[in-house]
């Protein structure tokens, strides 16, 4: 273990970036705690308060690494049915009561509560949820305000909605109209636009700069009142001074009702599993391949929830898409949760007056666009490509918990897979029978390899999947492991979506995890998860070749490379890489390869973010192995982003007798003497007179890309051939 | 109890389809051990069935096998129990039933009940054959009792006198020994080093008992050791089955009672699913 005093430092030193990051996802915070409160009736100020609450007691005594905490957008609809059945009063003491009860999975060691339910039920769930907040916040989106008793109904009037808007008279309304549509149009294109200026401010916040921009251009410009119709404006938020003195009135007058122990266990069902979902999920972003202890967190969470709705606040979970941000910009360890609610407090204290000046519609845009991401019809399909009884479980589920609500929709997401279970094995007797043995083995097979074995009997599914859970948490993710289902009559698609995530976390540490023993099954036909997760390998471009394809082609044929147009999903290599650190490649394709196998110039598909901060990217690269040491560095033009991530802490290497150089190219890297060596007369004289490329090193191969998008014919040539030209001049090392 | 050796072999005789593989498999046995076999029918005596169990041991009689057939009505439980203590008898042999599905081997009521209250030692079959099937690999509990000596003991003279060639002695680590709960690195970390102190203790419990047994015991036969994780008394019927092994010895529980039943632990586990032949060593 390392000395305690390095930690020390190692923080201080990551600190300016954890600030810088926090600052980012502030940006995106603010306005998505404002829409979520605002989503769920509660007072716009809510969800700041709670942002600001979870964002200071979570970063000190929570067990996660670079997690953000806030308002849940799969909280609004349960918020939003605690509040219009309790009361604002009587909602904040079940937040209160959830918070305890959270605390107290925290303390039970539920942190594995989120396993016990199918993924495909907990995707319906989610995309139930989308559809709720969508549902209703699309009029409100369209300035055409809405109440109905039943989500479904909401769902059903959009059209009527659009149509209304079409015949608009009011400008107020059409302004607002105007305003919500904007707002979308910025949510849907901003990850289209790949330009560093556009993109150093986070979209929420683009549309409350330029909402507040505009509300400002017809006060001071054109000496009017803001054309949009009062009453989809933000209504009056509270001035610092009036959140910290003024607390909110808490009823406990309800304790004894049924609505109110309903409203507490939804709260807690949903915020715990969001949370643990999230968790998980950014514990795959962190670049330093940290596990975080979950446990701790909910009890954090469960603490800072109680805390929140005692100052007027919702419930705090962690969030996905702006733990991602975060990891994103940098974040590293908790100080950037904290430093989020730092800023947050600023912009409340600074800034609170004109947040009035948002548009309603504007700010329900982002939420409609949250909606949509939670049920898109891509998840449908990526579920249907699983299997046609994962589509029955989802829609079961989804329909279910828009007609009756969430804790009814996710028991019959259970009930019903349970029953495609008995009905796909023909069998009820093999999962009673051996629901509660301890049906897995793990041992360290004692060869000098020293592989860990795992083998499974009888059956594998969300029911029993913690036990194999259990043992496979045990191994530390740079070992090998081999999981054996040869004895194990039953393997379902919850199980195979967990082992995949176990696959690339052992993968990206250097480990190896292998699944054997499903062959068999294959045979059998019985088992259509497993079955169709192990073979489903698209061919995208099987059929014929697009003008681009085959112009690589003739590339191929003019420099001796070899053509592949398949989707390749072995992207190993490129995980040292620094730039893949908090990037997924998805796939490469169009690979042209030299004979050796050490020049390789390809398309690439990669994602960064998650949700909707998920952004996927193509892009042209070109990876050359040297077979030999070099340092590890990136190179890249200075921009003026540079400058602005230099006081942040990304420092830049620079060269007392290369000023041109040092001032162009942005050089980072950790061992600043051997780059320095490495960095020859030559070779800098070489960049100096060459057009500009991202160059990365791992140590043993180069990463050479240029744009953010895929390459012209033209450019893969200029590309292929600057790479040859680097491969002369790098200084050999013997 | 120093049994060396089984002296007397009882076997409960019932005019089944398997009545001929089981007393094949009992009588090569007692020839092997050099051990009496008393064969317990639960019934009338007849003339007609004592000829019928005869013709079927008779090539073992031409090979001097000592033998006595008792004959005695009653509750078929109680009346193995006590015949094998009136007899002596220090292993008892009992089939197993297998399911239709001829992959799994469960045992009968009656088995059940006997293996739970019986004074002596306890072979389970699973598939008794005519033809002798050599017996490769034995796999025997290393577990931290004081029955495991005699376990392991007996272990190494079956396979001596069987000539099987590998012993595979097995200690169960429980998660309950490790004692960190795996939340984060840092406790993976410590839950390694836990595991890694453990390994090292149970092995050299285990080659301290191994050092103990008699030389020409242990001349040919290749030991490992193999600590597993998962649950007492169940995984080690799961390691026997995944390394195919031929013979598991186990230490018989030290009482079962109506809530080892209900909560099954030990050897309960190992009679709802016998992974392979499962000798239980009182």
């Amino acid at each position: 273990m390392t000395p305690k005093k390095n930690n020390i430092a190692l923080f201080f030193k990551q600190l300016p970036k954890n600030i810088f990051s926090g600052f980012v996802v502030s940006l995106i915070a603010l306005p998505l705690g404002l829409g979520l409160a605002m989503a769920s009736d509660a007072p716009a100020i809510a969800g700041v308060i709670t942002a600001i609450v979870g964002g200071v007691i979570v970063s000190i005594l929570g067990g996660s690494h670079v997690t953000i905490t806030g308002p849940g957008n799969g909280l609004v609809g349960v918020t939003l049915v605690a509040i219009t059945a309790l009361g604002l009063e009587g909602a904040f003491a079940a937040i209160i009561c959830s918070g305890v009860l959270i605390m107290l999975l925290g303390f039970l060691r539920m942190g594995n509560l989120a396993d016990f339910f199918p993924s495909s039920a907990i995707q319906g769930m989610l995309a139930a949820i989308g559809l709720i907040i969508l549902g209703k916040q699309f009029h409100i989106m369209f300035g055409h305000k809405i109440t109905r008793d039943n989500t479904i109904d909401y769902l059903v009037e959009i059209p009527f909605t659009i149509n209304d808007a079409l015949h608009y008279e009011n400008t107020g309304l059409i302004y607002a109209a105007i305003a919500g549509l904007i707002s979308l149009a910025i949510m849907i294109f901003y990850p289209k636009l790949r330009n560093k200026y556009w993109h150093l401010i986070p979209a929420p916040m683009w549309i409350v700069v330029l909402s507040i921009g505009f509300s400002y251009y017809f006060e001071l410009a054109l000496h009017q009142d803001n054309p949009i119709a009062k009453e989809y404006m933000i209504p009056a938020i509270p001035t610092f001074a009036e959140i910290t003195t003024q607390l909110p009135k808490i009823s406990f007058a309800k304790i004894g009702s049924l609505a109110f122990w309903g409203s507490v266990l939804s709260l807690t069902l949903i915020a715990s599993i969001e949370s643990l979902l999230s968790i998980k999920a950014v514990d795959k972003l962190d670049p330093e391949r940290r596990r975080s202890n979950v446990n701790r967190d909910l009890k954090a969470l469960g603490l800072a929830t109680i805390g929140s709705g005692f100052v007027g606040g919702l419930n705090v979970v962690t969030v996905i898409a702006r733990s991602s941000v975060n990891v994103n910009n940098g974040g590293s360890n908790r100080s950037s949760n904290f430093s989020h609610a730092f800023f947050l407090v600023i912009f409340i204290v600074v800034f609170s007056s004109q947040l009035t000046r948002i548009p309603l519609p504007a700010l329900m845009a982002i939420l409609v666009y949250t909606g949509y991401k939670l049920a898109s019809p891509d998840l449908i399909k990526k579920i249907f490509s699983v299997g046609k009884e994962q589509l029955i479980i989802f829609f079961v589920t989804l329909l279910i918990t828009l007609k009756f609500g969430l804790i009814l929709g996710i028991t019959a997401g259970v009930i019903t897979t349970i029953i495609i279970h008995f009905i796909i094995n023909k069998n009820v007797t093999l999962f009673l029978r051996h629901w509660i043995k301890p049906n897995v083995l793990m041992f360290k097979e004692d060869d000098d390899k020293s592989n860990y074995y795992v083998s499974v009997k009888h059956f594998c599914t969300f029911a029993n999947f913690y036990r194999l859970k259990q043992k496979l948490n045990a191994i530390s993710t740079d070992n090998d492991v081999i999981v054996d289902f040869s004895m194990c009559d039953f393997v379902d698609h919850t199980v195979m979506e967990n082992l995949n995530n176990y696959q690339s976390a052992f993968t990206k540490s250097g480990g190896h995890f292998d699944i054997v023993g499903l062959d068999m099954h294959d045979a059998d036909s019985k088992h259509p998860f497993a079955l169709r997760k192990i073979v489903a390998v698209p061919t995208l471009f099987g059929y014929n070749l697009t003008k681009r394809q085959e112009n690589l082609e003739t590339i191929a044929k003019d420099y001796n490379l070899i053509y592949s147009a398949d989707k390749n999903k072995n992207t190993v290599f490129l995980d040292p890489f620094l730039f893949f650190k908090t990037k997924q490649p998805n796939y490469i394709y169009n690979e042209l390869e030299d004979v050796n196998a050490n020049f390789k110039l390809f398309d690439i598909e990669f994602s960064e973010g998650e949700f909707i901060a998920k952004e996927v990217v193509r892009t042209s690269m070109l990876h050359i192995d040297l077979n030999e040491t070099i340092p590890v560095f990136s190179l890249d033009r200075e921009t003026i982003m540079d400058k602005v991530y230099a006081i942040a802490g990304f420092t830049d290497i620079n060269f007392d007798d290369h000023q041109d150089f040092s001032k162009r190219f942005h050089l980072v890297g950790e061992n600043i003497v051997d780059i320095k060596a490495f960095f020859t007369n030559e070779l800098i004289h070489f960049f100096e007179c060459n057009p500009y490329y991202h160059i990365e090193s791992n140590g043993s191969s180069l990463l050479i890309f240029s744009k953010q998008r895929l390459a012209s014919t033209k450019e893969i040539k200029a590309l292929l051939d600057f790479g040859k030209r680097l491969k002369v001049v790098i200084p050999k090392t013997h | 109890m120093t049994n060396k050796n089984f002296k007397t072999i009882g076997i409960g005789v019932a005019f089944s389809p398997n009545l001929k593989a089981n007393l094949y498999e009992a009588a090569r046995l007692s020839l092997f051990f050099e051990s009496k076999l008393v064969l317990i029918h639960v019934g009338e005596k007849s003339d007609e069935k004592e000829q019928q169990i005869l013709e079927i041991i008779k090539p073992f009689i031409q090979d001097n096998l000592n033998y006595d057939l008792v004959f005695k009505t009653g509750n078929p439980v109680d009346v193995i129990l006590s015949v094998s203590e009136e007899k002596k008898v220090d292993l008892l042999i009992l089939g197993a039933l297998q399911k239709e599905n001829f992959v799994q081997y469960y045992l009968g009521t009656i088995a059940r009940k006997i293996t739970r209250q019986a004074n002596c030692s306890i072979l389970l079959l699973i598939k008794p054959s005519v033809e002798r099937i050599p017996c490769k690999h034995i796999v025997v509990n290393g577990l931290d009792n004081p029955k495991t000596k005699q376990a392991i003991t007996t272990a190494y003279y079956m396979s001596h006198k069987l000539q099987s060639k590998k012993i595979t002695i097995v200690e169960e680590i429980t998660k309950q020994e490790v004692a960190v709960s795996v939340d984060d690195d840092k406790s993976l970390r410590k839950s390694d080093i836990i595991k890694a102190r453990l390994k090292m203790r149970e092995d050299s419990r285990v080659h301290q008992i191994i050092s103990e047994i008699p030389e020409d015991y242990k001349a040919q036969i290749i030991t490992k050791t193999q600590s597993i994780f998962g649950k007492r008394g169940y995984s080690i019927g799961h390691y026997a089955q995944f390394v195919r092994a031929d013979l598991l010895v186990m230490n018989a529980p030290s009482k079962t009672s109506f809530w080892d039943r209900l909560f099954p632990h030990d050897i309960e586990y190992i009679l709802s699913e016998l992974p392979t032949d499962v000798l239980i060593i009182q």
